[in-house]
């Protein structure tokens, strides 16, 4: 956020700069529940998984104008926006479907599923992003960095929480490792913000794994 | 059987995104050339080899750190790493995909040499500033 805001790319960018903003207040307000309550008190389960709901919801906005950048051309704001609501919504629908048939304590068990879901949900529409950014030719250098950094906080988010329901055992490994890994997406912006100026220009077609 | 397909998926996503983004940082920093000094000290003139890889790494911890560059170095470093393993396993197979890895490592080479330029002019900023003061 201090990056964007020395660099002037604050407004360009806000929706990813207050996700920022809001990821930083949730991690004090989890330190302060922590030190509070405990790790294993109910008090920040509680906290984690509904600040882990709101976040995932303000990335997967973040996401959206993202979107609106890349398309900004063919002045399609309008459709990525409609879409991105439907799109929240069905997969909240499909949430509530999956818990409602097997839970008891619904709203807690629909957000914590909520935001797995998203977390897969966010997986697929950064890859159709990358994949439209190498079909458009798109050669910003600073919103390639950024979508291909959010893709791979993304699928790590979503293959941790796949790997927690398969081997429900290895919590005590996978948690710490989202803590780890949650310092990435800050420090990836960072850089992006940082390092690259707005007029940064390369081929992105050099960078698919399959070169086109 | 949910969380298997989503497992894979998100697996084959990562890898994927990892190597765009680690190919992305190398790409915006290949066109920046080496100062004669830099040059000097890692030993890497026109093109550089992944055999240097570990050195220059090892000269860029003798530099003061940098929170907005240790992303990227640690990034290289993984993606140096997966170079490595595919050159061990299946690039072995493949000549096509080792000389494809070679050419990848040496420019990771090249990143960690950018890297280290960027660490010295900042240790040199620093220095500077404390001069003044």
């Amino acid at each position: 956020m201090v990056c964007a805001l020395k660099k002037g790319a604050f407004r360009r960018y806000l929706l990813l700069n207050l996700y920022m903003a809001c990821l930083l207040c949730v991690e004090l307000g989890r330190y302060i529940s922590v030190s509070e309550y405990g790790l294993k008190s109910t008090q920040f389960q509680y906290f984690y998984f509904y600040s882990d709901a709101i976040l995932t919801i303000f990335l997967y906005f973040a996401l959206c104008t993202l979107y609106s950048h890349v398309f900004s051309e063919m002045k399609a704001e309008r459709y990525v926006k409609l879409g991105a609501l439907l799109l929240l919504a069905g997969t909240a629908l499909f949430t509530y479907a999956v818990v409602q048939q097997s839970s008891a304590k619904l709203v807690t068990h629909f957000v914590v599923e909520l935001s797995q879901n998203l977390y897969f949900v966010g997986v697929v529409l950064t890859y159709v992003l990358w994949g439209a950014i190498l079909k458009l030719r798109e050669t910003r250098t600073r919103l390639i960095q950024l979508v291909l950094s959010l893709g791979l906080y993304f699928s790590f988010l979503a293959a941790n929480y796949a790997v927690r329901n398969l081997y429900p055992s290895l919590h005590t490994v996978f948690i710490p490792l989202v803590q780890i890994c949650g310092i990435f997406l800050p420090l990836a912006w960072a850089y992006a913000f940082w390092r690259l100026p707005e007029e940064a220009r390369l081929v992105p077609a050099r960078l698919a794994v399959i070169p086109r | 059987m949910m969380a298997a397909i989503i497992l894979v998926c998100s697996v084959v996503f990562l890898l994927q995104f990892f190597v765009s983004y680690s190919r992305s940082l190398i790409a915006a920093s290949i066109k920046h050339p080496l100062s004669a000094e830099v040059q000097d000290v890692t030993g890497i003139k026109d093109s550089a080899s992944g055999e240097d890889f570990d050195r220059v790494v090892q000269l860029l911890h003798l530099c003061p750190d940098r929170p907005e560059d240790r992303n990227g170095i640690q990034a290289i470093g993984a993606y140096f790493g997966l170079l490595g393993f595919l050159r061990a396993s299946v690039a072995r197979l493949v000549p096509s995909l080792l000389a494809w890895t070679e050419t990848e490592r040496g420019q990771c080479t090249y990143f960690a040499a950018v890297t280290l330029e960027r660490r010295i002019a900042f240790s040199r900023d620093m220095f500077a500033q404390q001069l003044e003061s």
